[in-house]
């Protein structure tokens, strides 16, 4: 997500800045069926979609409040006929305008379309390097080859391109040809994310999780790469946690820099806050943006340090990492107030680790495809 | 040699096109916005990007900086050349060499 490249001030309970970024779900609808899906397992119905007026609305509620750039995704972002119309809202607010997209549904009058409307960078999802893997992964025959066609179409097109792949057990050890294909792709930036063990990827965690070795060896390609491709190809390289001693500062804090806004409408604090079964988040079809992002009590809850449960009040890393991610605690310890079970401090990490090595070795081949 | 290396006293440097320089009402100040990336700029660094058109070669930049802040041109040199190569090795950075 949006990086903010100066030292963070100083962070204070309650509310205390306006948010730089915010995630657009503008559709939970997608051809594709990624098992490691970030969208929740019950999905939105094409019929509870916000409504084009309502995300221009949004757009310049959002740009009020201080928000900078907004990342345009779903479900599958393209399979709105209006995105055009909400481009251009978003960059008439100001907004810098950041499509995230499987890409399937392009066609090179659609990618001009968005240019014209003011698009200012695509982010384009690859699955493998490998064909037949990546159709396989994602579950739609000729997926990889159409994606290999949109991204000449983006860079003929004068848009910039970031290539996103989320690595996994089943094509971790591609790393080395998937960089080379983001490079040769002509990416100005390419994204390597690990699976994050929410929802979908949760469902199928015991076969998506990499092994200890192949997460080493990831680690070292990645490190190789980001020297050799410098000045070329910026490469963002997000690192595996189960696997980590330490919690990332996950969404930069709880209601600190960023929100997400579902395809219906509830304004969350990060995409995935949805599996904390028995928060409930506000509608923007109810409340202003502005009241949601300072009162909610959803934002509230885990905003700065107060509810930070020992070791993590009185520990030396709190304002570092912020306490991890909510997500996960709920996820595996049960409480979304628990410290997160990545920090070795956690009285759950052996838990998680012991999680992690079984699902590495199990060998389950077979994924439970979203749909 | 990357592009961050091959920065020099006489190319042309012009920011990329998907890149803009933004006044950010909210927080009174100014921003470069990129993909994924907000930078925020102090005063010199958006004097520099104000001259940043592909038009000024980074020794011109330096110079003008120079006599309106009435500082050494060595030391202002430094700091642009720091500030352009920076934004060059996020792809910031288009560099044209000074034939001409």
């Amino acid at each position: 997500m949006t990086t903010l490249e100066r030292p963070a001030e100083n962070l204070t309970n309650g509310w205390q800045r306006p948010p730089v970024a915010m995630l657009t779900e503008l559709t939970h609808r997608c051809p594709l069926q990624c098992p490691y899906c970030s969208n929740p397992t019950v999905l939105s119905r094409r019929s509870d979609e916000l409504r084009t007026e309502e995300w221009v609305d949004i757009f310049r509620q959002a740009a009020a409040l201080g928000v900078l750039q907004v990342h345009l995704s779903g479900g599958e972002p393209t399979a709105r006929p209006d995105l055009p119309e909400l481009i251009a809202a978003a960059r008439d607010n100001g907004l810098y305008t950041n499509l995230i997209t499987a890409g399937v549904l392009l066609t090179p009058e659609k990618i001009q379309a968005y240019k014209d409307s003011g698009l200012d960078h695509l982010q384009l999802s690859i699955q493998d390097s490998e064909p037949a893997n990546a159709d396989r992964i994602a579950n739609h025959k000729g997926g990889h080859a159409k994606k290999l066609a949109v991204a000449a179409w983006v860079r003929e097109a004068g848009l910039p391109l970031t290539v996103n792949a989320v690595v996994h057990r089943q094509n971790l050890d591609h790393l080395e040809s998937i960089i080379e294909l983001a490079a040769s792709l002509g990416a100005h930036r390419l994204e390597i994310a690990h699976v994050q063990y929410y929802g979908w990827a949760l469902r199928n965690r015991a076969a998506l999780m990499p092994t200890a070795d192949q997460v080493a060896r990831a680690n070292a390609v990645a490190a190789a790469a980001s020297e050799t491709y410098r000045g070329r190809m910026v490469i963002d390289y997000v690192v595996p946690d189960y696997f980590a001693r330490r919690p990332k500062r996950c969404m930069d804090g709880w209601g600190n820099q960023f929100f997400a806004i579902t395809p219906r409408g509830l304004v969350l604090p990060c995409h995935a806050a949805e599996t904390i079964t028995g928060m409930t988040f506000s509608s923007l079809r109810d409340r202003p943006l502005e009241w949601i992002w300072r009162h909610d009590p959803a934002f509230q809850r885990f905003r700065g340090t107060d509810w930070m449960p020992e070791p993590c009040q009185s520990c030396e890393f709190r304002d570092r990492d912020l306490g991890g991610c909510r997500c996960q605690a709920f996820a595996i310890a049960g409480d979304a107030a628990a410290t997160d079970p990545v920090c070795a401090l956690s009285p759950h990490h052996d838990l998680l680790v012991a999680m992690a090595q079984d699902d590495a070795a199990s060998g389950v081949p077979h994924y439970h495809h979203r749909r | 040699m990357t592009v961050a290396e091959s920065i020099t006293e006489e190319c042309r440097p012009k920011l990329a096109d998907f890149v803009r320089v933004q006044f950010d009402k909210a927080r009174d100040r100014w921003v470069l916005q990129g993909p994924e990336r907000v930078l925020v700029l102090d005063e010199t660094g958006k004097e520099i990007l104000d001259r940043a058109t592909g038009a000024v070669t980074v020794g011109e930049i330096a110079a003008q900086l120079a006599r309106e802040y009435d500082a050494p041109a060595d030391v202002i040199q430094h700091d642009v050349l720091a500030v352009l190569k920076l934004l060059a090795e996020k792809n910031f950075l288009e560099i044209a060499d000074d034939h001409s």
